[in-house]
């Protein structure tokens, strides 16, 4: 663990299990920290002006990490189509073929390690690492709600239409954000996401 | 309530926003300026996260539909209640079935109309905040929006008038200290030695300079993404560096090379497209 000054209202601790890290800060309910940000090899406190940091990083190198457990965030089965404009692509890119892309993104659970550029759009760690592939040369103007794709060593699902520089490999019916749910977000950090085709 | 009669550029409710909910990929949002809003609430005696209207280059025109006690703070557009000149930092009676309208800011960007009681839309996740990157809270303001307002406060108002400097029209410096990835830029002090000049790319998510760059270092382009926080300087790999304002995405990839001060990130958010800033770091 590592701790660096992030302006004087933040800290940001670097961990190899920011999931773990994150839940841990949130249980801890630090005086002054307004919010818990996990990120991909971090997490960011972000504090209340005039909040004493240095007693905030000296409680945070004592605390103790302790691994999620998937149950304790649960676990989210997600129907896919597999029919995205870039499987041929990724196919190509892994060396597997196109039925070999699906059993790699079904045949292992992933689990959600932060959120990010939506709302409810979560970046999923921990498949298959051979289906780790570079983002589209070019990102495309207009990715459609519910496109399941792959980035670097993630996976994940559109919440919304955006633009988006994922390789597209399928879609989903299953709504990620709604507003009327509690919490919103159908994914969460620590959940385990299972892909089943639909 | 209020009718809003005409929108300059962009008119939002805004209050404090909806911190805690990063993890969901939800940003805290809120008012851009947040030091003149607290300042607005206190003039009219509202809790200091009621919401309020944010109010870019002014052109905002609205009638009340019942009487209301109103402050202006931020950027000082000239206003008028019915034609009759009114000020700014003070406290303004609108009788009800008057109409107030703000002309363009002498200087600052952004204009909060408070309104004792508050404007009371809806909260959406706990705030009334328009947060334009994610796409929740109220609708963008325009002719015909009616906003509800709340009930009186229990405090009274105080002082009628708060002295304060307007934001400046001239060159803004804005303290900062070294953010964790200062080493991805060839030469971290380039962003403390640049005439910055703010773009016209400028919006609640960011500021971004230019008139300079900073050349990032090799394997800048690599960083596992870390969580962003309002007054962030991240540097592009076009060598331009961002300063995040208000609805800033809530994790990012690019190397932040700076932090603002929190408080000099309500004075960024009053700098205009054109203005010359200068970035002043000091060692963290």
């Amino acid at each position: 663990m590592t701790v660096l000054p992030f302006g004087d209202a933040a800290l940001l601790v670097t961990h190899e299990d920011p999931v773990a890290l994150g839940a841990a800060c949130r249980s801890a309910a630090f005086a002054g920290v307004l919010d818990v940000v996990p990120a991909a090899e971090s997490v960011l406190l972000v504090c209340t002006p005039g909040t004493d940091l240095g007693g905030l990083r000296s409680a945070v190198e004592t605390l103790e990490v302790r691994p999620v457990e998937a149950l304790d965030a649960g676990s989210v089965g997600i129907a896919v189509t597999y029919d995205g404009p870039d499987l041929d692509e990724v196919a190509s890119l892994t060396g597997l073929d196109r039925a070999g892309v699906v059993a790699a993104h079904t045949g292992t659970p992933w689990r959600v390690a932060f959120g990010g550029f939506a709302p409810g759009f979560a970046y999923l760690t921990g498949g298959d690492p051979r289906l780790h592939v570079a983002r589209r040369s070019s990102a495309r103007t207009s990715v459609p709600a519910g496109s399941v794709g792959l980035a670097g060593e993630f996976s994940g699902v559109y919440p919304r239409s955006s633009p988006g520089g994922w390789q597209l490999i399928g879609r989903t019916d299953a709504v990620l954000w709604d507003l009327d749910r509690d919490p919103p977000a159908l994914l969460v950090p620590g959940a385990e996401v299972r892909f089943v085709e639909s | 309530m209020i009718t809003v009669l005409g929108t300059g550029a962009q008119a939002l409710v805004q209050d404090l926003g909806r911190p805690g909910l990063a993890a969901l990929g939800v940003g805290r949002s809120g008012a851009a300026d947040r030091a003149s809003l607290r300042l607005g609430n206190r003039l009219v005696a509202n809790p200091p996260d009621a919401a309020a209207i944010e109010v870019l280059f002014g052109g905002l025109a609205l009638r009340a539909s019942r009487d209301l006690l109103v402050a202006l703070t931020g950027a000082p557009a000239p206003a008028s209640v019915d034609g009759r000149p009114v000020g700014h930092f003070a406290l303004v009676p609108v009788r009800s079935g008057q109409e107030l309208r703000l002309g363009v800011p002498t200087s600052g960007l952004r204009t909060y109309v408070c309104v004792r009681g508050g404007i009371a839309v809806p909260q959406v996740l706990g705030s009334r905040s328009t947060d334009l990157l994610s796409g929740i809270g109220p609708a963008p303001l325009e002719a015909g929006t009616e906003l509800p307002i709340g009930p009186e406060p229990s405090e009274f108002p105080l002082v009628e008038v708060a002295p304060v400097a307007p934001p400046p029209a001239g060159l803004v410096t804005l303290r900062a200290v070294r953010g964790p990835h200062a080493s991805h830029a060839v030469d971290p002090g380039g962003l403390a030695t640049s005439p910055w000049v703010a773009s016209d790319r400028t919006d609640r998510v960011g500021m971004r300079l230019e008139g300079a760059t900073l050349e990032p270092a090799d394997g800048a382009g690599t960083l596992p993404s870390i969580g962003l926080t309002r007054g962030a300087v991240q540097l592009p790999p076009g060598g331009e560096p961002v300063v995040f304002l208000a609805d800033h995405p809530v994790t990012g990839g690019y190397p932040v090379i700076a932090v603002l001060e929190d408080a000099e990130v309500d004075r960024a958010a009053q700098i205009r497209p054109g203005q010359q800033v200068r970035i002043r770091l000091r060692p963290s």
